[in-house]
């Protein structure tokens, strides 16, 4: 069932499910917070003074529209159809992870909050919340797995600079998944003044659906620039995907676009066959967690599993719901890279693009060669290029045995 | 749904002009074997309602105190269907006292609906208490209990208000469970002021019985709330006696007992009959 018929493609629906998958699965203290913050957003998406400072923001601030960039040398090394970077490395802190921020600290201070809590795996998504609270001025606190934090010094560091409290989470493994219980448990505790910003296009309603569409900014330009650079639509678009929030932004414009094949490529670890991977969507099933019900890597009891990655912004064991859905009806197609993969993939960029990716886009540069092979010479393959990966330079070198 | 043993045990309770006493405790914790001694033990330790929470790797409403005690039941290997077979071993032994499951949706989805309605009913489980399945999401899972005439207990907030209050009622039976701090459990206590009027606005949205918990650690403390409501709950301290008597060396099960002990001694004798 892969046909999606054009101008029919609305999900969620006023529940926020995409077919099975999404809803509002968290504990009663903080469903009416979500129907507030779902009311607000409906309320203001809308809005054209909205739109337009988002926009301004956007534009000068976090410096978009990103370019869209050939990458002659990869797409000569590969062979294949023509590869483009979509350079959201290029924006304001590194990420893709800003679109989203600024779309939600606007939200929240129109919503009257004065505190914002985040989540961060990699320290990019909190890198990003700390630097609009500083910007607007409001007070910041992002939940960091203990591993993460030890994985990603650069990034807390950044962090405190920005003015925001970085409280390590020792819970669980200490990864994203542990953070991310944590903020939800200082959400339900300080309900009256906190906004929650969520940094994956997962969670509650509205969050899967609120960080699409921030982050759709990178699919609207890409169409857009690919219309005027080549007069026609990509043939396939790839992104890398831990919650799927990079990969949703690209995928979303395209999902109507029948010609478009859409890609996400997730993180094999040490092999998809064994246990230590991050490929929800591949290695795991439907459940609940986080609010939305989800693939998610989780045991025959429905306890969930730890993911493991080399990126720490990928070492997630759920995904964002819209995937499961793209995935079910066949409209997108997963793959998955492993960590050596990843961090071959990571050193071919920087030598041949000049180029240094996250360890992120490397996953879904891992494939980007086979796919620009599918779709063959004179067809032209868009890969997300989500992330920098000055604040990878450490791990990266630890797993290359060189001391800096 | 009604359920014979919950609406007799608050008839009971309130023929006798006095709050019940909720203990919750974990399975598994520390291991299967003492969690079932402690269970037994709880009726006769002042306990009127036992709550038993199922072990979850990811209990994001809970406190320090519960993460530690349902991880120490996933290291004692209760699964869901562990908990369900240590339900059945501790009704074998009392027919009378309420057995409430409380834990997350996800061990439930995984067993499936149905399957865990029908094998919680057979193994004598009055109601189920799921954290993060909010009215919005918990029909088909109603369903499956109503079917198996289990009662599905629902949590009032501080965040409710009254047009809230509807919607957490509907579907729901036996009793509500106002939750009297925003916060997880076991950290903030509740200003007493505020419970009274919130427990009189849940039963008027329920019509039913309201036990309030999160917050409950001293006995003092148990009795302001028992004089206000119809049931009080007890959890994190309970399970932090687990984590005490494993420090220590000793046997958990006489450590939680006497703390229930003291705690149900204290709800008991908190309300003069003719007063309420």
């Amino acid at each position: 069932m892969n046909a999606i018929i054009p101008n029919q493609y609305a999900m969620p629906d006023a529940d926020g499910r995409f077919g099975p998958y999404g809803g509002r699965f968290v504990a009663e203290t903080l469903m009416p917070l979500v129907l507030e913050l779902n009311q607000a957003y409906e309320a203001t998406k809308g809005d054209p003074s909205f739109q337009a400072e988002l926009d301004d923001f956007l534009t000068h601030y976090v410096g978009r529209p990103s370019p869209l960039y050939l990458a002659e040398r990869l797409t000569a090394h590969h062979g294949g159809a023509n590869i483009w970077f979509k350079r959201d490395e290029l924006n304001h802190t590194g990420a893709h992870k800003i679109n989203n921020c600024m779309g939600q600290i606007l939200l929240a201070m129109r919503m009257g909050k004065k505190r914002i809590i985040a989540e961060t795996g990699a320290g990019q998504h909190g890198v990003a919340t700390a630097t609009v609270c500083a910007r607007f001025g409001l007070q910041c606190v992002v939940y960091m797995g203990a591993a993460d934090v030890e994985r990603q010094s650069p990034n807390v560091f950044r962090m405190k600079l920005l003015g925001a409290e970085v409280i390590p989470v020792t819970s669980g493994r200490g990864t994203l998944k542990d953070a991310m219980n944590e903020a939800l448990r200082d959400w339900v505790t300080n309900v009256a003044d906190t906004y929650y910003l969520i940094g994956t296009a997962a969670g509650p309603h509205p969050y899967p659906a609120m960080v699409r569409d921030f982050q759709s900014v990178i699919g609207r330009e890409t169409k857009a620039q690919m219309q005027a650079r080549r007069g026609k639509l990509p043939d396939a678009v790839v992104a890398a995907i831990g919650g799927g929030s990079n990969a949703i932004g690209l995928f979303h414009p395209f999902i109507e676009d029948a010609g478009v094949r859409l890609i996400g490529v997730e993180a094999a670890g040490r092999g998809l066959e064994g246990p230590d991977h991050a490929a929800s969507l591949q290695g795991g099933r439907p459940g609940v967690l986080h609010g939305n019900r989800t693939y998610l890597l989780q045991d025959e009891d429905g306890q969930i599993l730890e993911g493991h990655s080399i990126s720490a912004g990928l070492d997630y064991p759920g995904i964002g719901p819209e995937h499961a859905w793209l995935k079910d009806i066949g409209r997108a197609e997963y793959r998955a890279a492993t960590d050596v993969e990843a961090l071959e993939h990571f050193q071919l960029c920087s030598k041949l693009e000049g180029i240094i990716p996250a360890l992120e886009p490397s996953h879904a540069l891992a494939r980007i060669g086979e796919i620009a092979a599918e779709v063959g010479q004179g067809g032209d393959v868009v890969l997300n290029m989500c992330g920098r990966g000055d604040k990878d330079i450490f791990a990266v070198a630890k797993h290359l045995g060189v001391e800096l | 749904m009604t359920t014979s043993r919950i609406d007799a045990r608050f008839a009971a309770l309130k023929a006798e002009g006095r709050a019940g006493f909720v203990a919750y405790v974990m399975a598994g914790d520390p291991s299967r074997d003492e969690a079932l001694e402690i269970l037994r033990g709880l009726p006769a330790a002042g306990a009127d309602i036992i709550e038993l929470g199922f072990p979850f790797s990811d209990p994001m409403a809970e406190g320090p105190p519960i993460q530690r005690a349902a991880l120490r039941g996933l290291k004692a290997g209760l699964t869901l269907k562990g908990t369900l077979e240590l339900a059945r071993a501790f009704r074998d032994g009392d027919a009378d006292t309420p057995l409430i499951l409380m834990g997350y949706l996800n061990p439930i989805e995984s067993y499936g609906y149905d399957a865990f309605a029908a094998d919680a009913a057979a193994a004598g489980v009055d109601g189920v208490i799921v954290v993060d399945c909010p009215p919005e999401e918990a029909d088909p899972l109603t369903d499956a209990l109503d079917a198996n005439r289990l009662s599905l207990i629902r949590l009032a907030t501080p965040t409710s208000d009254d047009a809230r209050l509807e919607v957490v009622a509907r579907r729901t039976s036996g009793f509500v469970y106002y939750v009297s701090v925003a916060g997880v459990t076991g950290v903030k206590e509740a200003q007493s002021a505020s419970v009274a009027p919130a427990v009189e606005r849940v039963r008027r949205a329920s019509g039913l019985p309201v036990a309030v918990g999160f917050g409950v650690k001293t006995p003092e403390r148990a009795a302001e709330i028992a004089r206000v409501s119809d049931a009080v709950v007890a959890g994190s301290v309970l399970v932090d006696e687990v984590a005490a008597a494993l420090e220590a060396g000793e046997p958990a099960a006489p450590c939680v007992l006497a703390k229930v002990r003291g705690l149900a001694e204290a709800v008991r004798g908190a309300r003069v009959p003719e007063t309420v």
